[in-house]
């Protein structure tokens, strides 16, 4: 799956957690933006995860703080 | 590359607890509505395993994780007294180096003996053995799957560790399932979980979640803290009481709970066990624990083994506290008393303060829990039920929370 169909699923995926209808950009950043608290996270994590039948571990995920950072890691980890 | 500081200058001072503001003003708005603190609690004197003098008042102990009330045990305290007339008051040493004394190895064949087990290594606290055990065996390119809601020294543990940590949601047989399915084949997998989770106090439905992480080539590790004594057939645990305990590659457990002393644990049947008192760093890297501590725990773990009549005492007691303050209105984390923990669920953060206010006033002593440690960022009193707790103290507190549920306005 290429970059642009990755990132179009993904914007699916988001629209149930983006709950202030923040405009979503490659820049958008998950804390600061979105205001994603933990809780959230793992859940969204989880969506994507099984969307993909990927994992997303801890230690991926604490590389990742914008959107277009996590299409890239999503990207990767289909191979 | 930065400029370099001319000798008569200095650069801006940076405080590295800027990071802590936001706490340090949630804690000074809870104190200032008047609120006695909850995380200040001093213990002027100990009665016995259920009573104490708190902030000069005489108040029934319902949150010390006591559960077996071996604190004042009389062969206990006997024990530890003679090991501390023999052996000292202190180690000072590394369990590798000169801190293995006979008390140690006395210990650690209790708890094999206690759990049925080949190998048994002590740990001067059971936040260390969490930390030791799990940073050491996944390492590099293996894969951790654990429990959203595990405790903080499993998420310490992974932390330390390089392994991959993979969280799944708390109980969630289908998520964690579906996470082992992904993980590349060949690869390391250690599952991490809670036979009670100390939170909610309940329990994992660790027969199929273990069988499930069997069948993904897992090795299994299940921290037993909340359950020794008290659960399973010989009370090792909701393992041994749900039939899976073979299946289990290591059982954390701790001292500072049923046993009433500090110190953790791990047992297992790994042939190679052993080597771990060579690799674990925090085995190796501290003193190990005093004589006295070790005696306690071994006398003490040695009375559990035949402790049928305080285990059946204990169960009632968490029924009895369970039903009756469901029956008042309280909302709780189980349904059903699944353990000797039963948590009362607080609207927010400021009326579960007052509500632990009111239960101090009258004489009782819960733990006050509050996000990030709670699941959910829930705020809860944790009431934490003791064998030694007395069918009219069960009454008196059932008392206690109603009349401070309506001080409080939560009732």
């Amino acid at each position: 799956m290429d970059r642009a169909e990755t990132s179009a699923r993904i914007a699916t995926l988001i629209e149930p957690f983006n709950k202030k209808g923040v405009a979503i950009t490659d820049a958008t950043r998950f804390t600061d933006d979105l205001e994603f608290d933990s809780l959230t996270v793992m859940d969204f994590v989880a969506a994507i995860e099984d969307e993909f039948d990927i994992i997303i571990s801890m230690n991926a995920q604490a590389e990742i703080e914008t959107y277009g950072q996590l299409v890239d890691a999503v990207v990767k980890l289909q191979g | 590359m930065t400029d370099m500081l001319a000798d008569d200058q200095t650069q801006d001072h940076t405080d590295l607890f800027s990071k802590f503001d936001p706490l340090i003003q949630m804690r000074a708005n809870l104190l200032d509505s008047g609120v006695e603190d909850p995380f200040g609690l001093v213990m002027e004197r100990v009665v016995s395993p259920t009573v104490a003098i708190c902030n000069g008042r005489e108040t029934i102990l319902l949150g010390t994780y006591n559960y077996m009330g071996m604190t004042f045990d009389p062969d206990v305290i006997e024990a530890g007294k003679q090991a501390l007339e023999d052996f000292g008051s202190g180690t000072t040493g590394s369990r590798v180096l000169n801190g293995t004394y006979a008390g140690h190895r006395a210990v650690e064949q209790a708890l094999c003996e206690f759990y049925a087990m080949d190998h048994a290594m002590v740990f001067s606290t059971g936040y260390q053995a969490n930390l030791g055990i799990i940073s050491t065996i996944a390492g590099k390119g293996d894969y951790i799957v654990l429990d959203i809601d595990s405790h903080a020294s499993i998420w310490d543990g992974c932390k330390m560790g390089d392994a991959e940590v993979v969280p799944f949601k708390h109980n969630d047989i289908e998520a964690m399932e579906k996470r082992l399915r992904r993980i590349p084949a060949g690869t390391g997998k250690l599952v991490v979980l809670e036979g009670v989770y100390s939170m909610m106090g309940d329990i994992a439905p660790l027969k199929e979640m273990i069988a499930v992480a069997k069948r993904h080539g897992a090795m299994v590790l299940v921290d037993e803290a909340h359950s020794m004594g008290f659960i399973g057939p010989n009370g090792r645990g909701v393992a041994e009481e749900q039939g899976c305990l073979d299946d289990v590659d290591f059982v954390i457990g701790t001292f500072s709970k049923s046993v009433g002393t500090v110190g953790g644990f791990c047992v297992s049947n790994h042939p190679k066990f052993e080597i771990m008192r060579l690799v674990c760093r925090p085995y190796v890297f501290t003193a190990s624990l005093p004589p006295s501590v070790v005696a306690t725990a071994a006398t003490s773990i040695r009375k559990l083994m035949h402790a049928g009549n305080k285990r059946a005492h204990l169960w009632e007691n968490s029924r009895t506290l369970h039903k009756s303050l469901k029956d008042a209105g309280f909302q709780l984390g189980t349904e059903s008393p699944q353990s000797a923990i039963i948590s009362v669920i607080m609207p927010d953060l400021e009326r579960g303060a007052a509500m632990w206010e009111a239960l101090l006033h009258e004489g009782l002593y819960v733990n006050l829990a509050r996000p990030p440690a709670t699941p959910a960022n829930m705020t809860l009193l944790r009431c934490s039920l003791c064998a030694e707790h007395s069918a009219e103290q069960v009454q008196q507190i059932i008392g206690m929370f109603e009349r401070a549920g309506k001080t409080a306005g939560i009732l």
